[in-house]
């Protein structure tokens, strides 16, 4: 067992065992459902909308060479300086050289995933600069020194009084329980950031091809302030975040919206072209994007799955997974959680390590149903299964195999296994759920399907 | 070789071996793109815009409810003026911020209050202390009642964003059905010079964070005005 198991099973056990946190991201995300349904619904019709988001995905993705390539020239053409980073250590040194080259001192920061997956705060905190999260949700988990819980919601697994608390052991506020007074200490801490950083720095939710722009999409206008005021402006994004046309913006803000916080468009959605223009009165003088691989070629080079990389990260999947409502966001150990996570850290982080996540789940389907642009998301956690099993046998279980096949060949063997059987399952009553059970694995939590009086052989006989 | 050269020549191995169109479970299905369908088929399946200019004055006004926006649509510039200075009194703004676009400068100036003009240059700091942005737009969007700014329609990338209130002046040739159309319009309008910033506005700043209790004014805007004649 490697060391990932057992930090999911042993969190896992306590998270689906705490009542109280169970019921707050239970009823967060019935708010979540309630909402989405009601934007769902003003759709046209929703169905094809997704078959045409996962279809403008797929163009995409096939041809990321061209697109990427024309994105980074018409970013270039209009004086933003693209990197290319193969790897979280390239993209790191990258982001820090460019801080070093400007003496800068303070950074503030907009939501970014691609920063949480290479660990860049930790790094810019180690280099001895100064880094704050602008995002609300964010912001709390970074004075709680906690990755983010959701990929949307990061905050979701506190209440008002943990913030509260929170607030006032390391800002030094004063006591309420308002959420809007909560919100406004925050708002009051970070206005004097935004004034007096020098570098801003943001993710991307999509980079349009076609004209050369990142867009941006968030509620609380935190990235708007990144990109206004500090002087310099560096975006971190994914290589799959490529969209071929501007107006496919037209089909996945909405989407994005929709299924992301069940809203009909988030309340900030921009689009960057590039630093300060001439005759433009504001905005930063220097704009770096730093494009990310990190692995994603490997899943784009496996074909069964490299509808993997249509993922917009909006969380729907998430949202609806019977796994992540019970276990929550921190006990996945990983960057993006829930199924999508479950199926893409394998291939980004390493299959072995990772599999286990792919068995940590019930396969109902209700995350590919959820899926705003049709990724095949619990088909994926089964091909991981077989990948894993195919790229490491286990040794019992192919013995176990071998066995019942040998048995299940020779019907006098198969006749003695079935009455062995029988009478091995009265024994077993009398130690079940013993620490000498053999199949206490099983018996601790479920029952023992029993067998059954008689065999179908047995019944054809006697009613023949 | 280059870290361009290096990850694209990653790219171009790994799609040497063609991936499933989407669909279901792999199934072939035709492969268009949204843009790739005719716009009425494609818009259709999208929230509704509105077909008339009467309907879309309702989409606008429904979604600026939900949104909490204070949408107000008058007969005339001179009705513009004076809701300005109605909310002025209300909300006893003492400073201004506005750009030198005729009609956002003109409403500004009609408020009788100290002014700064964005685009001549600015202190953010003061900029900060404003009481108020009035800036113009782009374009407004019925279908999401959003209201799109750029650089050079709304003063710059922080005068809609950095004061408390934001008021956006338009006018009614500015309202377009839906996001299409808002893209069609930006693109038409700026052609291959494109602004550095195109923002959509869809309500006063916002966050959930907190137990999903839903709170205007994180970071930007506490409010946000449309007044549209």
């Amino acid at each position: 067992m490697t060391t990932h198991v057992q930090d999911f099973l042993a969190q896992a056990r306590v998270v689906t065992r705490d009542l109280r946190h169970r019921g707050l991201i239970q009823t967060a995300l019935r708010k979540y459902e309630t909402a989405r349904d009601r934007k769902k619904a003003a759709f046209g019709d929703w169905q094809s909308a997704r078959q045409a988001a996962a279809e403008t995905k797929w163009d995409a993705i096939n041809h990321l060479d061209t697109y990427l390539a024309e994105f980074a020239d018409k970013m270039e053409a209009r004086g933003t300086k693209v990197h290319w980073a193969g790897n979280a250590a390239d993209a790191r040194e990258i982001i820090l050289g460019i801080i070093k080259s400007k003496g800068a001192r303070s950074i503030i920061k907009s939501k970014a995933m691609t920063a949480e997956e290479i660990h860049l705060n930790d790094a810019m905190e180690k280099a001895g600069y100064e880094v704050v999260e602008s995002d609300l949700g964010e912001f709390i988990v970074q004075l709680r020194h906690e990755p983010p819980y959701h990929i949307v919601f990061p905050a979701m697994h506190l209440t008002r009084d943990d913030i509260n608390e929170l607030f006032q052991k390391e800002l030094g506020s004063a006591s309420t329980r308002e959420p809007e007074e909560l919100t406004m200490i925050a708002r009051r801490a970070l206005r004097k950031k935004y004034i007096t950083a020098d570098i801003g720095i943001t993710g991307a939710n999509f980079a349009i091809a076609e004209t050369g722009m990142i867009s941006i999409t968030e509620n609380e206008g935190n990235a708007r302030l990144t990109a206004a005021l500090p002087k310099t402006m560096i975006t971190l994004v994914g290589i799959e975040k490529i969209l071929p046309k501007l107006e496919d913006l037209a089909l996945f803000l909405p989407m994005l919206a929709t299924s992301g916080a069940g809203q009909t468009l988030t309340g900030y959605n921009t689009m960057y072209g590039g630093p300060r223009q001439p005759g433009e009165c504001d905005g930063p003088e220097e704009y770096h994007v730093v494009l990310l691989d990190n692995r994603r070629t490997e899943l784009l080079a496996d074909p069964e799955q490299r509808d993997a990389l249509h993922c917009i990260r909006c969380g729907a999947c998430l949202n609806v997974c019977p796994i992540f409502k019970n276990v929550g966001g921190h006990t996945y150990g990983t960057t993006y959680s829930g199924p999508v996570g479950s199926v893409i850290t394998p291939h980004l982080r390493g299959l072995q390590d990772w599999k286990h996540l792919s068995g940590s789940s019930s396969l109902c389907g209700a995350c590919t149903e959820a899926c705003p642009v049709k990724i095949d998301l619990h088909h994926h956690l089964l091909q991981n299964r077989r990948n894993a099993a195919v790229d490491e046998p286990s040794f019992f279980e192919r013995l176990a195999y071998r066995l019942f096949a040998f048995v299940i060949n020779r019907p006098g063997l198969y006749r003695f296994a079935k009455e062995a059987g029988r009478l091995t399952e009265r024994l077993q009553k009398l130690i079940r759920n013993t620490p000498v059970d053999p199949a206490r694995a099983w018996t601790a939590t479920r029952d023992l399907p029993p067998m059954p009086e008689q065999s179908f052989k047995e019944w054809w006989e006697e009613r023949r | 070789m280059t870290g361009r050269e290096k990850i694209l020549g990653r790219i171009r191995e790994a799609l040497t071996v063609p991936a499933p169109k989407p669909g279901a479970h792999g199934h072939e299905a035709p492969h268009t793109s949204f843009n790739g369908r005719p716009v009425h088929v494609a818009r259709g399946w999208m929230p509704p815009g509105g077909d008339t200019f009467e309907e879309q004055v309702a989409r606008f006004r429904a979604a600026s409810v939900e949104l909490k926006t204070d949408f107000r649509f008058v007969g005339s510039r001179e009705e513009v003026f004076s809701e300005l200075a109605r909310i002025r009194d209300t909300e006893g703004w003492k400073s201004v911020a506005t750009h030198r676009a005729e009609l956002p400068s003109a409403a500004a100036a009609s408020l009788g209050l100290p002014l700064i003009h964005t685009d001549e240059g600015y202190d953010v700091d003061a900029l900060e202390a404003c009481d108020v942005g009035v800036s113009g737009c782009d374009v407004l969007v019925a279908q999401t009642g959003t209201v799109v700014v750029t650089n050079s329609s709304a003063g710059g990338r922080a005068l809609s964003v950095l004061p408390p209130h934001h008021v956006v002046v338009a006018t009614r040739d500015q309202l377009v059905r839906d996001l299409t159309a808002a893209f069609a319009q930006v693109q038409e309008r700026y052609g291959a010079s494109y602004p550095s910033m195109i923002s959509f506005i869809t309500g006063p700043s916002r966050t959930g964070d907190i137990e999903r209790i839903l709170v205007l004014g994180a970071h930007g805007p506490k409010k946000l005005t449309v007044l549209c004649f």
